[in-house]
């Protein structure tokens, strides 16, 4: 009885007292700013890669896609060889050490590296719509641009949904280590919190519960996309 | 329709295709005039769909040449969508876009390529699919139509391209045997309007009454041909007799 109540008091004084929550309030909101629009960049990276590397697998021979597609294998090699916290590091001391703006940084180095991954996904899910599709598409005389825009992609986004929301998932975890270049996000209000209150407990438990939330809440809408997705393909 | 081109609608000059050390086609040389009926049959392995493949270049040909109307496809030249728009093909597995509407299915290709306005083009896919049966299909998605409609609309699909050929991989091969004479049905009546047709099928009965010839594939190369009635009254290969005592 007394371990309860004695929890209560220090969730009080942690949190309640001057205010501190409100820190992890503003810490959410950027760890959510982040994630979004780090998602809308890796998503737009991603499909640009994903088209690329399926065009080179169609046409082999093509001097200019084969160029095009050693820089995506570059590019997807090194973002999925190096940990994020050394990438963001490299990016907000090296590449933009000019700069102030650790949340622009931020943004633009998760959008960097979620790109990669979201390649991964768009090409996996490009390349689960049956051949005969594309081969039914090119008969009919259409390019093989239109037969992707019209027939592949459009078919392909449905296998891509599903692990698109888990890359968001994860990105949003991921941006938890903003923090290593002084972006006050959610995980980084928890440290200050626990800097200035000498509790190390309330902080940490509250901040994993709200990532936890969000999570389980992100899954559940997972979920829901799948079963709908499913439903379409009863034939 | 048949007499006055003077050349072949699709002549084809030794023809090899090898996928790795595969070496499916081993040298082919055809000709096919326009309003011909091809029939290719053959055991499995033969080549024969990789034939007709080639045709339109799905695959690419390893060695050969083949033209369409007098002008040479596998040059570097030439561009394969343009030539495709002249050529239909109906799959085995019918291949409709899953996400289109039947009308859409239709009318997709003509628009997007710029050949029909909307209208123009919705206008065609309903008369064509009145032809064959199906309007009140329009509207609907192809996951709630049986094979044989599925068929039906893919070939009423190609047509509204006004193709200048068609080819058709086992176009009933994929079917319960019920459906098979639907899709027959609106084939034979393609052939009476004189559509020049390659296809690779096993329907000897198809090839025997529609068949302007009859082209028996073995080991890649074709082993024997002739017109339905020769064909199948006098096979002079052993390896034809065979094949021929199995299916008939």
């Amino acid at each position: 009885m007394t371990f309860f109540s004695d929890i209560l008091a220090r969730f009080y004084r942690t949190l309640i007292v001057k205010d501190r929550w409100l820190l992890l309030l503003r810490g959410l909101r950027v760890t959510l700013i982040i994630a979004a629009v780090s998602l809308v960049i890796g998503v737009a990276l991603g499909v640009i890669v994903a088209v690329v590397k399926v065009a080179h697998s169609q046409k082999p021979k093509s001097a200019a896609l084969k160029i095009l597609n050693a820089v995506c294998s570059v590019y997807i090699n090194v973002i999925r060889g190096t940990p994020m916290v050394v990438q963001l590091m490299i990016m907000y001391f090296v590449v933009f050490a000019s700069s102030s703006n650790g949340v622009a940084v931020a943004i633009l180095a998760f959008g960097i590296n979620s790109g990669a991954y979201v390649a991964e996904i768009m090409r996996a899910g490009i390349l689960a719509v049956d051949r005969g599709q594309t081969e039914a598409g090119r008969s009919l005389g259409l390019s093989s641009f239109q037969t992707m825009k019209e027939i592949v992609l459009p078919q392909a986004i449905k296998n891509i949904l599903p692990a698109l929301c888990n890359e968001f998932i994860t990105l949003l975890k991921e941006t938890s280590v903003a923090g290593y270049i002084a972006v006050e996000d959610l995980t980084k209000a928890g440290d200050m919190i626990r800097y200035s209150t000498y509790d190390a407990f309330v902080p940490l438990v509250v901040v994993a519960l709200i990532y936890l939330v969000m999570v389980l809440g992100l899954t559940k809408i997972v979920g829901i996309f799948e079963r709908r997705l499913a439903r379409s393909d009863n034939r | 329709m048949n007499s006055e081109h003077s050349s072949p609608m699709i002549e084809v000059r030794g023809l090899h295709k090898s996928f790795g050390n595969n070496h499916v086609l081993r040298g082919i040389d055809e000709k096919i005039a326009h309003g011909e009926k091809v029939v290719v049959i053959g055991p499995s392995g033969s080549g024969k769909s990789t034939f007709l493949r080639c045709l339109n270049l799905l695959e690419t040909p390893s060695e050969g040449q083949i033209f369409v109307e007098g002008e040479e496809i596998t040059s570097p030249k030439c561009s394969v969508d343009a030539v495709r728009r002249k050529m239909g093909m109906v799959f085995q597995h019918f291949n409709l876009f899953p996400h289109l509407t039947i009308r859409r299915n239709i009318t997709l290709a003509p628009t997007k390529l710029g050949l029909m306005g909307m209208d123009e083009a919705n206008e065609k896919a309903e008369k064509l699919l009145a032809r064959v049966g199906l309007s009140d299909k329009a509207d609907a998605y192809p996951g709630s139509l049986s094979g044989g409609q599925k068929q039906r609309i893919a070939i009423v699909r190609s047509l509204a391209m006004n193709p200048d050929v068609m080819l058709f991989d086992e176009p009933t091969s994929a079917l319960d045997p019920e459906m098979v004479g639907e899709v027959l049905d609106v084939m034979r009546e393609l052939a009476a309007d004189g559509m020049t047709m390659v296809v690779v099928t096993h329907e000897m009965g198809f090839a025997r009454e529609v068949g302007t010839r009859v082209l028996f594939m073995d080991g890649g190369i074709v082993l024997e041909q002739n017109e339905p009635h020769a064909f199948f009254a006098n096979p002079t290969q052993p390896r034809t007799i065979e094949f021929l005592s199995k299916v008939l």
